[in-house]
């Protein structure tokens, strides 16, 4: 009877040291990159944000990431794989990859996953954004200022939701200085080609805009604005060596905080499903610093972003005009709410375009 | 007035790589050879080129590198269907994914570089002369290149013994290796020529339109020429209108919309593609005054003795 | 001396057989050395690509699942080239018969629509992939207007069009204004054959593909037909075969099977329409039909070995963080290794003097 007692409690001290030394094992954690991480835009920046994991946790963590990866089925593949790999902790970072990121998370109940921009989630699968529209406020009263000719140059991607909220936000903020500010909007069609995001801009410098924004991914618009002696607001990093008297400011990609963050929760066993929407007070995104301006106009950013992370502006604060003239329906109180900017798909007062596929 | 000023000058930047791609592969195909593999080739050219511009700080070296990389890329392409006697289709195919391969490879170590862009020419006095100045006298060196090229290829072909022989061994290879010539050799430098015409094409792209490299970023431009090869009729006169012609559709597409035409953008886009279409049939039917094919392009040819 | 090709008299039987083995022999060479200018262990990387993602059932089932649509689009586009009518078309009649099929589903939406919704789909997908196929046959036929550059234009038009789609009318309206449709309803998709993996019905229909092209090409008149009219024109000039009608018919058999293809992969493991259902199928599938040197069992055996290597591509990426370039440059490597292979067939070298080369001294 002691022996067996015995045995066991040494068997069973002898599973707790292994499975102590197994916990002591690195920590796999896996990316899922829709794009080269060469790409000096998007995926880069999560690129940038790994690296970051790596030197915060060193020994603790391994990281793989995989580039390239098409939205549709073969994502739903690559995830698998990281998860056979034995990743842990998945970041998926493109909207497309939302269902099949949640078809490997109901498969897989103990990996965690993160889901970048999406919308579905689950037990084990979160979803994790920024409030970039918040920046685009800044940015439009930056341009307001910086203006001559009253007219913004705007190169879109695609029309959903996260691209139209930036467009509004940012004729918001240019309202607020110029109730007169004016935008053109090209459609690119594509989050990344460099010579159409090239003809993009020439084409609305050439219409008479002096201020381009874009929502593309490469800094082909800055160096046209550039070479042209006007002023650009990079996208997703830095771009200001393509424009170094152009870039007024750029939207930083920063997900380093949140991605270490998240990692630490995973480490501590307190990891759990979130749906974070982060503005400027997270940390989650950044504005490069405001160059080229002259130093009131860069005093008013900086006001403005203070109060932006401070919760004391917000961009979409009611009454919200649409384009057709009419108020737009406040559900948040004093503000538009999550649900109304997550999905956003009207113009305000002010743009004259009409929106594509309406 | 400025505004057709600055387009006119968009759309002579960015019909540039397409009439230089697809000058090379009208001698190509004129001389019997279909080369499908016109995407695979610029690319690797444009990697190659911005490596080389980056590495020796010279244009001019880049551009040289970018034409010696379609040109080796060409001369497997002449070594599996001269040398092999293989289908020219399948080798195109099989080109245009080596390169997209390759040139991910080869670019991946020069991706976030920025170099210089090609300057352009400015020739006091003339250079400033209102509308046209710019136009004529502000481009840069690879835009006279091209027009340079376009305009040399026509007198080579309808000017010059060499350019009637090959022209005849397109036309009717077997005849041309009856006569004595030397139609596999002919062919070679044929598509070397547009091997290295679709590496300065790729080149063009990183060296003066948009200053880095990415991966990808000849986005179709290599498809669009082969189809303006067709478009042109074989000519080298029609390649000119036509090269500017679609330039003109992918630029004025996205004027349409900076000035609030509310038309679709996916029916915009589509518009050089369907006009190319239109073209074709158009083109295909009028078979009046030698508008067709060389009759021999596409066929494998092996000398018999 | 000189070194010149001339025709055989007959096709060799014994490099037809061999060809292929040295074509993969070659390009296994050519990786090994690329691998180890790239810094890697080239019998790890090989041992990654080629026989880690045989060693379990998930990834086999992946590879069938990869496959699947490959083979199936490659073996209409076989019949297209044994015809000697160039279909560059097939990604473009993919996104048609995906956006055809997935009408039905998209309509039936939320009904209780009965079992008769997912074969109307499958069926509906394959008459829009043939008729948009015809488009660039009869362009051909009708103009002499090159089929190769009309059917690849049309493969633009054919994503844009979907693009419009799913961001306009059928975009999910609960969907936050994404370009998607919504989930298609469980009527509406293709049903997996083996719990918990991706393994489904088209698998099972690409192989009674395969065999139903077997039997067209080789015991069938139309099939004789097919081959003989792009091997020996003249000769089924005389015959009678009507080369005209044989193109429109390999284009509508190509087209049907890779709109097919398309709504199939859109029923199956995408389960909704999006703007990116397809990266490349159509164009990989050239590769895969003259790999399998335009023979559906060949095809099948191509098919299969080509998804291996982008399973095994990814696995690389992962265990060994080779980039997924390199999986291009095999693919292209191997394809120029087996077509230079195969004209060996029917080709061969002589080493000859230089007055014989060149007819009369």
């Amino acid at each position: 009877m002691r022996t067996k007692f015995l045995a066991a409690a040494a068997a069973l001290l002898l599973a707790g040291s292994i499975s102590a030394a197994v916990a002591a094992d690195k920590l796999k954690v896996g990316f899922i990159y829709l794009g080269p991480v060469g790409d000096l835009g998007w995926t880069y920046q999560h690129e940038l944000a790994r690296q970051a994991l790596v030197k915060e946790f060193g020994d603790k963590i391994e990281t793989t990431y995989l580039e390239n990866v098409p939205e549709g089925p073969d994502a739903e593949r690559a995830i698998e794989q990281l998860v056979r790999a034995g990743n842990k902790l998945i970041f998926t970072t493109s909207f497309g990859y939302m269902d099949p990121t949640l078809k490997v998370a109901k498969k897989y109940p103990n990996v965690h996953f993160e889901h970048a921009t999406g919308y579905k989630r689950d037990k084990n699968m979160s979803t994790y954004s920024a409030r970039w529209y918040q920046g685009r406020y800044i940015q439009g009263q930056i341009a307001a200022k910086m203006s001559k000719a009253g007219v913004l140059g705007y190169i879109g991607s695609f029309p959903i939701p996260e691209v139209i909220s930036g467009i509004d936000a940012t004729m918001l903020g240019a309202q607020s200085i110029n109730p007169n500010i004016k935008v053109k909007i090209i459609w690119v069609n594509t989050w990344f080609d460099p010579g159409k995001e090239a003809d993009a801009a020439k084409a609305l410098l050439d219409q008479g805009a002096d201020i381009i924004m874009q929502h593309t991914d490469s800094p082909a618009a800055m160096q046209i604005a550039a070479e042209r002696g006007k002023f650009a607001f990079g996208q997703d990093s830095e771009m200001i060596k393509f424009g170094p008297k152009a870039q007024l400011t750029s939207i930083l990609d920063t997900w380093a905080p949140y991605y270490i963050a998240r990692v630490k929760a995973e480490l501590d066993g307190t990891w759990k499903e979130e749906n974070i929407w982060g503005g400027l007070d997270s940390k989650m995104f950044e504005m490069a610093p405001y160059t080229n301006m002259p130093d009131d106009v860069k005093k008013m950013a900086e006001e403005t972003q203070a109060a932006i992370t401070a919760g004391k502006l917000h961009p979409f604060k009611c009454p919200v005009v649409g384009q057709d003239g009419k108020d737009v329906e406040c559900k948040g109180g004093d503000r538009l709410d999550d649900a109304q900017i997550l999905g956003m798909n009207f113009y305000v007062k002010g743009i004259d375009d009409k929106m594509p596929g309406k | 007035m400025e505004l057709v000023e600055a387009i006119i000058l968009s759309v002579l930047a960015a019909s540039t790589p397409l009439l230089i791609a697809a000058t090379g592969e009208l001698v190509t195909e004129r001389s019997g050879v279909l080369n499908l593999g016109v995407e695979g080739m610029m690319i690797v050219g444009a990697a190659c080129g911005f490596g080389g511009a980056w590495l020796t700080g010279s244009i001019f070296l880049g551009a040289l590198c970018g034409i010696a990389a379609g040109a080796l890329l060409s001369l497997i392409f002449a070594l599996m269907t001269l040398g092999l006697a293989v289908n020219q289709v399948a080798t195109g195919l099989a080109l245009t994914i080596l390169g997209v391969g390759l040139s991910g490879l080869i670019g991946a170590g020069f991706v976030g570089q920025r170099i210089t862009t090609a300057p352009h020419l400015h020739i006091p006095g003339l250079t400033d002369i209102p509308f046209v100045g710019r136009i004529l006298f502000g481009e840069d060196a690879f835009v006279y290149l091209s027009l340079a090229l376009i305009i040399g290829v026509w007198w080579f072909l309808y000017r010059t013994r060499a350019g009637l022989i090959l022209r005849a061994c397109g036309d009717n290879h077997v005849s041309a290796h009856a006569l004595g010539y030397p139609v596999l050799r002919i062919r070679l430098f044929a598509v070397m020529f547009g091997g290295a015409c679709a590496g300065l094409a790729g080149a063009y792209l990183p060296l003066a339109y948009t200053p880095f490299f990415i991966p990808g970023m000849t986005a179709g431009r290599g498809w669009i020429a082969l189809a303006l090869v067709v478009f042109a009729s074989w000519r080298p006169t029609r390649l000119v209108a036509g090269a500017y012609l679609f330039g003109a559709v992918t630029i004025l597409q996205l004027h349409a919309q900076g000035a609030g035409v509310g038309i679709p953008s996916q029916v915009m886009s589509a518009l050089p593609y369907l006009a190319t279409i239109i073209v074709l049939v158009l083109v295909s039917r009028a078979r009046t005054g030698g508008s067709t094919a060389p009759a021999a392009l596409g066929t494998v040819f092996v000398p018999d003795r | 001396m000189q070194l010149v090709l001339e025709k055989r008299a007959e096709r060799s039987a014994t490099i037809a057989l061999v060809s292929p083995l040295i074509a993969i022999a070659l390009t296994i060479v050519t990786m090994s050395i690329l691998f180890a200018i790239l810094g890697k262990n080239p019998i790890a990387a090989l041992g990654v690509y080629f026989i880690d993602p045989l060693t379990d059932s998930y990834s086999l089932q992946e590879i069938a699942v990869k496959a699947t649509p490959l083979v199936m689009i490659a073996v209409g586009l076989s019949l297209c080239y044994l015809a000697n009518a160039w279909n560059i078309g097939a990604e473009g009649q993919f996104l048609i018969g995906a956006v055809a099929g997935s009408w039905i589903a998209v309509k039936t939406q939320g009904t209780e629509a009965g079992h008769w919704v997912l074969p109307a789909m499958l069926l509906l997908g394959a008459l829009a992939g043939a008729l948009y196929a015809l488009i660039p046959a009869i362009c051909k036929v009708r103009f002499g207007a090159s089929e190769i550059l009309v059917s690849l234009m049309l493969v633009y038009v054919a994503e844009l069009f979907l693009d419009y789609l799913v961001r306009g009318p059928w975009r999910d309206p609960a969907g936050f204004n994404f370009p998607t449709t919504a989930e298609f309803d469980a009527v509406a998709i293709v049903p997996v054959l083996v719990e918990g993996g991706r393994l489904h019905l088209g698998s099972i229909i690409a192989l009674l593909v395969v065999a139903a092209a077997s039997v067209l090409l080789g015991r069938t008149i139309k099939g004789f037909e097919i081959r003989v009219v792009g091997a020996a024109p003249r000769a089924a000039r005389f015959g009678g075969f009507n080369a005209n009608q044989l193109i429109l018919l390999t284009f509508a058999i190509s087209g049907a099977l890779a709109g097919l293809a398309g709504i199939i992969e859109v029923a199956g493991p995408i389960g909704h329409l999006q703007p990116g259902i397809s990266p490349g199928y159509g164009f990989t599938a050239i590769i895969v039909a003259f790999l399998g040197r335009l023979n559906p069992i060949g095809i099948l055996i191509a098919g299969l070995f080509l998804a291996l290597t982008f399973i095994g591509g990814e696995q690389a990426q992962i265990a060994m963080k080779i980039p997924l370039d390199v999986t291009k440059v095999f693919q292209g490597i191997l394809l120029f290794y087996v077509l230079a292979c195969d004209s060996l067939i029917l080709y061969r070298f002589r080493l000859i003097s230089r007055q014989a080369a060149h007819g009369t001294g």
